[in-house]
């Protein structure tokens, strides 16, 4: 049977039954993002119906919406007050085959995305001003406020966001929105060693530029296939101060030598779409995997991989070298073991995300946790859903 | 409207001996502070208005003792209090007579500084200014500033979510932090995030962020530093009305400027920091607005530029711009001294701490002054204009009989002000002892009894800073921690905790 509540009432209702009879619900809103995470099951509870923008207020920096409210029409909405959502939130949609601008708030904020400006402006999960949701237990529980600085009881929208809807179905999210920057330009340095380019990187974060976005393709890689690795620098602002940043940050990389080219406007910003959407990976035929390292452990990571002749097809770092996005050869085991044990002896956490449903169903997509901390995320999820109804299985097996 | 904690246990108190025995054999003797002359020292926070003499305090130096001290609490069912440099606002470190507490000051070393990956990993009870002093040779510093910053701990701001003057720009600390490592009241330890950034599962490190000490006791921080920005100006606004610098706030926001720093304050502000630490504030504005922009020369000149134009549009009556770090500075002292100068116009004073949506602002101070004159007392004004958290001083003399009372009332009937527009009950400081009885403003019981089952999760038992936070105690039971379906367990072959 599949449900689609009229309002955040009847959805209640349905959770609240659901939970009497321990039947599991599987939450979809647009179900860009059904792929990711492990297979979940029970019947479908769509929120398509809670959809609209209930409130706008650019002065005030902030925007309400129904959960399955499109990201596409939010983002425009903001573009018409020279508005944004700082974290740049990923599509998901072209690497899981779905196609571009399905997703919704909900989505977002259930799968934590975000994109290449994370490491200067946060994630998702940085952006949610407060909520409401249905839980488990079919309550009807908000969180969180409207206002910018708010410490009025527990943050739960650090806890719902990035849950895959285990916790509770949210039903209506309030984001904070920021200016969109009055110019941004992209500088490519290109030729240098990958461990070379990835310390440019590094160099630059360390530096007073404020760069919103620090990427490195290597030689061929989507979609900047210039023939040689290219290290990209996103720097954002007053154009007067780009401007400025631009002249110190071609200081800073002469002595890495290589060539340089600078991108404005659209090549600019369809490159950094393109990395957000990690592109350079999406385009091949295997196993995706995004791995989350501190940045000087990103090229130790990939060199580890190519170590013990792992099928890598292809990969790119993003944050400076801390987001390492990985596409091997597809495999039923989808080379977890080897690839975790890579990322334990650094510190961080890899991620599957896309692979097919059996290997999903097989294999841990998220990283495991030791038993302490595993323990309490389980009981974190019985505090919100005791029966275990919503999107089960699809963090772990056992819940 | 008397703040009532939880009546000391008897049987507790009963056991008290026992518990210091079993104490020194996990902490060396000047570990452990028995002594009643020595516990007064620590029978408040800086919500002073409150006390309450803790059972006995003990100063641990390394995780195991925390492991120790938290495991046998827990076996003898005593309560904890977690305390870092005790400046909370709130009362969220206050003592329990029949609780430990639970200081952090010995944990106060830097253990790393990572400048290639941007993180400091430090103890808990390091300063939250020493962090940005170990730094900033390198030009680098950490971001949150709360006013208390030269005393507070990393430690408590990460139980509080401290905030400050920079936060409208760099966040607040669940923005800056990166990893923790936290104790639970069962001994387990617990390592959250590191020097990679999000992390998967239940994001428990923005969960602990905030918790007010009710989750665990936290052992580490690893906070993101930044560098500094090369040059910083002030401008300093004066405004004939409250209402023309409200405006003028929202207008360099929706010109899409966000400044490193935004302030505003009142004539009754503004009259006694002049009397108390001359800065040159203009004495015929109603309102004064400074504006703090920072970046490359570049754009801090051009941006300087726009905010000043925009003033003038909104009709400024002053407008100064700081052309050297003294005179920028100079513009800060007043904002930074508001609080002591406030002490000068008044014997006491209770500072509160809401936030609402910054337009609502003009109708929240009318609204003020009706209450501050219904209850028969005076309020100066000090808000972090730019995200809209107030900080209403309530002016009162303790040595009048019922003054307590109406400046608790009046602050009382403020917050409900504040939520009843749109905002909450506190913006920084937390919901502690002081706000507690005022949850139910803003989250029905249902909201609330979601937050205590996550209370739950961590601390089944509930002896970790009972009696903050949350207005009634529930046992764990009580809230459905168990949920039984049909009379079966679900999954009854899964173990519980």
């Amino acid at each position: 049977m599949a449900f689609a509540p009229a309002d955040e009432q009847e959805l209640s209702q349905v959770v609240a039954a659901a939970a009497a009879e321990a039947r599991p619900l599987r939450i979809t809103g647009s179900g860009s993002k059904a792929g990711i995470g492990r297979p979940s099951i029970g019947e479908e509870l769509s929120l398509r119906a809670l959809s609209g923008v209930v409130l706008y207020e650019p002065e005030e920096l902030v925007l309400i919406a129904g959960a399955a409210t499109p990201i596409a029409g939010i983002e425009a909405l903001l573009a018409s007050h020279n508005q944004h959502l700082a974290f740049e939130p990923m599509d998901c949609g072209p690497l899981l085959g779905a196609g571009a601008g399905q997703g919704t708030v909900g989505g977002l904020v259930a799968v934590n995305a975000s994109g290449p400006r994370r490491i200067k402006a946060g994630a998702a999960r940085d952006h949610v001003l407060g909520f409401r949701c249905v839980t488990g237990r079919g309550e009807i529980v908000k969180s969180g406020g409207r206002v910018m600085k708010n410490v009025t009881g527990y943050d739960l929208s650090k806890l719902v966001a990035g849950s895959f809807g285990t916790l509770a179905a949210l039903t209506q999210i309030t984001l904070k929105t920021l200016p969109a920057p009055e110019t941004s330009q992209t500088l490519v340095l290109l030729g240098t060693e990958e461990q070379a380019g990835l310390l440019a990187l590094r160099k630059v974060s360390g530096a007073p530029l404020e760069a919103s976005a620090l990427a490195l393709l290597p030689k061929g890689a989507a979609p900047l296939d210039l023939g040689e690795n290219a290290a990209a620098i996103r720097l954002e602002g007053p154009e007067i101060s780009v401007a400025q940043r631009l002249e110190d940050l071609r200081g800073l990389l002469k002595p890495f030598g290589g060539g340089v080219e600078i991108l404005g406007g659209e090549s600019s910003a369809s490159l950094w779409r393109a990395l957000r959407d990690a592109e350079p990976v999406a385009s091949l035929d295997g196993h995706i995997w995004r791995v989350s390292v501190a940045p000087s452990d990103g090229f130790a990571l990939v060199s580890a991989l190519k170590e013990s002749a792992l099928p890598l097809l292809g990969y790119f770092y993003d944050w400076a070298g801390g987001l390492v996005w990985l596409c091997m050869a597809d495999a039923e085991d989808a080379h977890a073991k080897p690839l975790r044990a890579a990322v334990d002896r650094l510190g961080g956490h890899a991620t599957l995300i896309r692979a097919s449903a059996t290997t999903r169903a097989a294999v841990d997509v998220f990283h495991p946790q030791p038993p302490a901390l595993a323990a309490l995320s389980r009981r974190v999820k019985e505090s919100f859903d005791p029966a275990h109804i919503l999107e089960r299985g699809r963090l772990r097996a056992e819940f | 409207m008397p703040l009532l904690m939880p009546a000391p246990e008897p049987e507790i108190l009963s056991r008290r001996s026992e518990l210091l025995t079993r104490l020194a054999q996990i902490l060396p003797a000047q570990n452990v502070i028995a002594d009643e002359t020595a516990r007064r020292a620590y029978e408040c926070d800086a919500f002073t208005m409150y006390r309450a003499l803790p059972l006995v305090v003990v100063l641990p130096e390394t995780v195991p003792q925390v492991q120790s001290i938290l495991a046998l609490a827990q076996e003898m069912n005593v309560k904890v209090v977690p305390r870092g440099g005790g400046t909370s606002l709130s009362g969220g470190s206050m003592p329990l007579e029949d609780g430990i507490l639970l200081g952090m000051s010995k944990f106060n070393r830097i253990l790393e500084i990572d400048y290639e990956n941007r993180c400091a990993r430090v103890q808990p009870g390091v300063q939250n200014l020493a962090i940005s002093k170990a730094v900033e040779h390198a030009g680098f510093y950490y971001a949150p500033d709360p006013s208390s910053q030269i005393a507070c701990s990393i430690g408590g701001n990460v139980a509080e979510n401290a905030g400050g003057v920079h936060c409208l720009k760099y966040g607040l600390t669940t923005n800056n932090i990166l990893g923790l490592e936290v104790v639970l009241m069962g001994g387990e330890i617990l390592r959250l995030g590191g020097k990679h950034l999000d992390s998967e599962m239940y994001d428990l490190l923005g969960l602990m962020t905030g918790s007010e000490g009710l989750l665990g006791v936290v052992t580490e921080v690893t906070v993101r530093i930044l560098q500094k920005p090369p040059v910083a100006r002030g401008l300093l606004l004066g405004f004939a009305s409250v209402e023309a610098g409200a405006r003028c706030v929202g207008a360099i926001i929706a010109q899409g400027i966000i400044p490193g720093g935004m302030e505003m304050m009142d004539k009754a502000t503004i009259r006694a920091v002049e009397r108390f630490q001359p800065c040159g504030y203009p004495q015929d504005a109603a309102a004064i607005v400074i504006v703090e922009l920072d970046g490359t020369p570049a754009e801090v000149d051009h941006l300087v530029g726009v905010v000043e134009k925009i003033a003038r549009a909104e009709g400024a009556t002053t407008t100064k711009v700081s052309n050297s770090e003294a005179e920028r500075l100079q513009f800060w002292a007043g904002r930074k001294n508001a609080f002591p100068a406030v002490s000068c116009i008044g014997p006491d004073y209770l500072c509160m701490d809401g936030t609402i949506p910054r337009k609502r602002l003009p109708e929240v101070l009318t609204g003020m002054d009706e209450l501050a004159k219904k209850h028969g007392l005076r309020v100066a004004n000090v808000f972090h204009a730019g995200d809209g958290n107030l900080h209403p001083l309530i002016l009162y003399d303790a040595s009048i009989e019922g003054d307590i009372e109406r400046a608790e009332n009046l602050g009382a009937d403020i917050l409900r002000l504040c939520v009843a527009v749109g905002g909450v009950l506190t913006g920084e400081h937390g919901v502690g002892v002081e706000k507690r009885d005022l949850m139910g403003e803003m989250f029905n019981e249902i909201d609330l009894a979601q937050q205590m089952r996550v209370k739950c999760a961590f601390d089944p038992s509930g002896r970790l800073n009972p009696g903050k936070v949350f207005p009634e105690l529930h046992r764990c039971a009580e809230l459905g921690a168990m949920h039984v379906v049909g009379g079966a367990l679900p999954f009854p072959d899964l173990p519980r905790f």
